[in-house]
């Protein structure tokens, strides 16, 4: 080992001075490239030979997917930080789905039909109006209220898992009515792409 | 059961949550009286109404500064501690100034304290007993110069409000015949640590759990979980925590040991939905909670180590926020069967069911210990929520909050006279304490959100 390291040194030592001895005199000048070097198993003593390269086949590589869009390049962090899934929105204490929240997952269904490889999770969530014991169970029913809905317009239900976080990730500070309706939602967060 | 040894790193993250590292949390074991079979007289107040007493500050019989600071200390908390049960009347601190101080047992100022309408003044002595201190008790009866209470305690000088704590409960027990509390425990989850929850969900605040002295003193963190721990819920031994933890991704039910620093998981599986609220049964041997399992929040009933899992409820709505009766024959829980959320009891075999309330929303029902015989929960009024405490033997209903903030989560005291609670009256949502007719607010917390507390038995 040492005698391998003052050769190494002594070789770098020697090479740095031809370099010194070289520059400054010539211009550059393009050469062709050196030789690969030999194989290091005949001049370091202890390393055993490398074994053979096993004979194989070629690996075939599937194509890359071609990017078509804004969406399918980005990455899960990115796309959740404005995700093309739209939070769905409801009334006080209800689950029920209103015309505007059926448009929204309208459009989320067709989204996920066109990614169809992304998995989400569909988050219940609820305002400060209800006990925050009440509302971990309220906010499991409307995840799944929208989840059911999206599995009626044909999305598989294993693609879709749900969680309810009642009323402790408010999206919106504030107890004005404007805050307290942005926080009724189920939120959307894609967890594979 | 599943119950494994914490991983190293959490391991060593949660020592460095605990102030005095490899030091278990808290419990010292209290300072042991040392004349235990001595015979107490009841000090009266030589009339009607409740006796009358000064707590000068006790006297340092050793001469440095942390000795005097200690003996300063532990007669501050003892009153502090006394009066929270309102069981004596104090003489104001401010007059104590005109009282020549004592320098021992045996040069108080009765005559004074007398001129005072005093009928019994709390002396003590505080002295250093090598790396411990010893201090030592008398309540002495202002009249007739006779000690009613008079005790020693031995121990370590690291918490001298323990000692406070000790003698405040024993003093309550010798002359009062009354549990106090003041060594029991809150716990309560907090997002006052400011931490992010990591991955996809990188701007929300974690919960962790919290533990704090009955008095808000003392508090310290129990969990890192980097998610949600949420709802405590004291094991009736003191030893152990059962709360809602997300950190499988989903809601589920985990105790953490928080003296042997073990975690059991409760709920664990594929196919067991989501899993919220765990209540301890009096005995410590099972866990109530309301789970997704079979489809929607039904309560069930679990041994402790998860084992034996017995559905209580059958119904399409939602059955959620269990709490027991206190001889754990019974279960009041959250159902919004008839369209809101109202409070029903039903046997702990599923049988005998009954409504309870008829407000127009209520939730999380706390079932007092006895002798009381009331569930005190939280009831929409307005755009938010006051405490009302049901009344079981007439139905009878009463508010103990009157829309100061929005108040939430109520929960007893061992002995039934105190309730903790959340209220936003402060500003952020904030742990309080009250006595059970709503007066004597006092505020536990002030840093972050604070939450869903609960009282340890």
């Amino acid at each position: 080992m040492k005698v391998a390291r003052q050769l190494t040194l002594w070789i770098a030592v020697v090479s740095l001075a031809a370099a010194v001895a070289c520059g400054g005199k010539k211009p550059p000048v393009a050469r062709p490239m050196p030789p690969p070097p030999p194989p290091p198993n005949s001049t370091s003593s202890s390393r055993p030979p490398a074994p053979p390269q096993p004979v194989s086949e070629p690996t075939i590589v599937p194509p890359e997917p071609v990017p078509d869009d804004a969406i399918s390049s980005a990455s899960l962090d990115d796309l959740n930080k404005n995700s093309p899934l739209k939070p769905v929105f409801y009334e006080l204490d209800s689950s029920e789905l209103g015309p505007e929240s059926l448009k929204t997952l309208d459009e989320n269904a067709a989204l996920l039909k066109r990614y169809s490889t992304w998995a989400v999770t569909v988050e219940g969530h609820c305002d400060e109006r209800g006990t925050a014991e009440y509302n971990l169970a309220l906010g499991e029913r409307r995840a799944l209220a929208a989840r059911a809905y999206l599995v009626s317009l044909g999305i598989a239900a294993d693609r879709m898992r749900t969680v309810s976080y009642g009323k402790e990730f408010p999206f919106e500070p504030g107890n004005s009515e404007a805050a307290f309706s942005k926080n009724r939602r189920a939120h959307f967060v894609i967890t594979a792409k | 059961m599943t119950k494994f040894l914490l991983t190293s790193a959490f391991a060593a993250a949660m020592l460095a949550a605990w102030p005095h590292a490899q030091q278990p949390p808290p419990q010292q074991p209290p300072p042991a009286p040392q004349q235990p079979s001595e015979v107490f007289t009841v000090l009266d107040s030589g009339g009607t109404g409740a006796p009358r007493l000064a707590i000068p500050d006790f006297i340092a019989l050793s001469a440095d500064a942390e000795t005097a600071s200690i003996a300063k200390t532990i007669s501050q908390v003892l009153w502090d501690d006394l009066n929270f049960e309102r069981e004596f009347v104090f003489i104001p601190r401010d007059v104590y100034s005109s009282i020549p101080r004592a320098t021992s047992f045996d040069d108080v100022p009765f005559d004074r304290w007398r001129e005072l309408n005093a009928d019994g003044v709390i002396v003590g002595t505080v002295q250093k007993t090598g790396t411990a201190i010893r201090v030592e008790i008398k309540l002495v009866n202002v009249r007739t110069r006779q000690s009613a209470f008079s005790r020693q305690y031995d121990g370590t000088a690291a918490n001298p409000r323990l000692f406070a704590h000790t003698i405040s409960d024993e003093l309550h027990k010798s002359q009062r015949a009354l549990n106090g509390v003041a060594r029991s425990k809150l716990t309560f989850d907090s997002d006052r640590d400011g931490e992010r929850m990591s991955g996809l969900m990188q701007n929300r605040s974690i919960k962790e759990i919290y533990i704090s002295d009955y008095d808000g003193e003392n508090q310290r963190r129990v969990t890192v979980g980097k998610t949600l721990n949420i709802a405590p819920r004291w094991s009736p031994d003191g030893r152990s925590i059962a709360y809602t933890s997300y950190r499988r991704g989903g809601a589920n039910i985990f105790i953490s040991n928080i003296f042997q620093g073990t975690l059991d998981e409760v709920t664990k599986g594929d196919k067991v939905g989501e899993n919220w609220l765990p209540a301890w049964s009096p005995d410590g041997t099972r866990v109530a909670f309301s789970s997704t399992r079979d489809g929607n929040p039904e309560i069930y009933v679990a041994n402790r180590d998860g084992s034996n899992v017995r559905r209580i409820t059958n119904h399409p709505s939602i059955d959620i926020t269990p709490t027991w009766s206190p001889t754990g024959t019974q279960i009041a829980f959250t159902s919004d069967r008839t369209g809101t959320p109202q409070i029903y009891v039903v046997g702990s075999d599923g049988l005998n069911l009954s409504k309870r309330s008829s407000d127009g929303y209520c939730d999380r029902p706390t079932w007092s210990p006895a002798p009381y015989n009331e569930i005190a929960y939280s009831s929409r009024s307005g755009p938010g929520f006051d405490i009302r405490v049901i009344d079981l033997a007439t139905g009878q209903s009463t508010a103990l909050t009157n829309g100061e903030g929005t108040n939430e989560s109520p929960a007893y005291s061992p002995n039934g006279r105190h309730i903790v609670f959340t209220s936003t009256r402060a500003g952020k949502v904030q742990v309080f304490t009250m006595a059970r007719d709503g007066r004597n607010v006092r505020q536990i917390t002030r840093t972050g959100n604070n939450e869903k507390p609960d009282w340890s038995r």
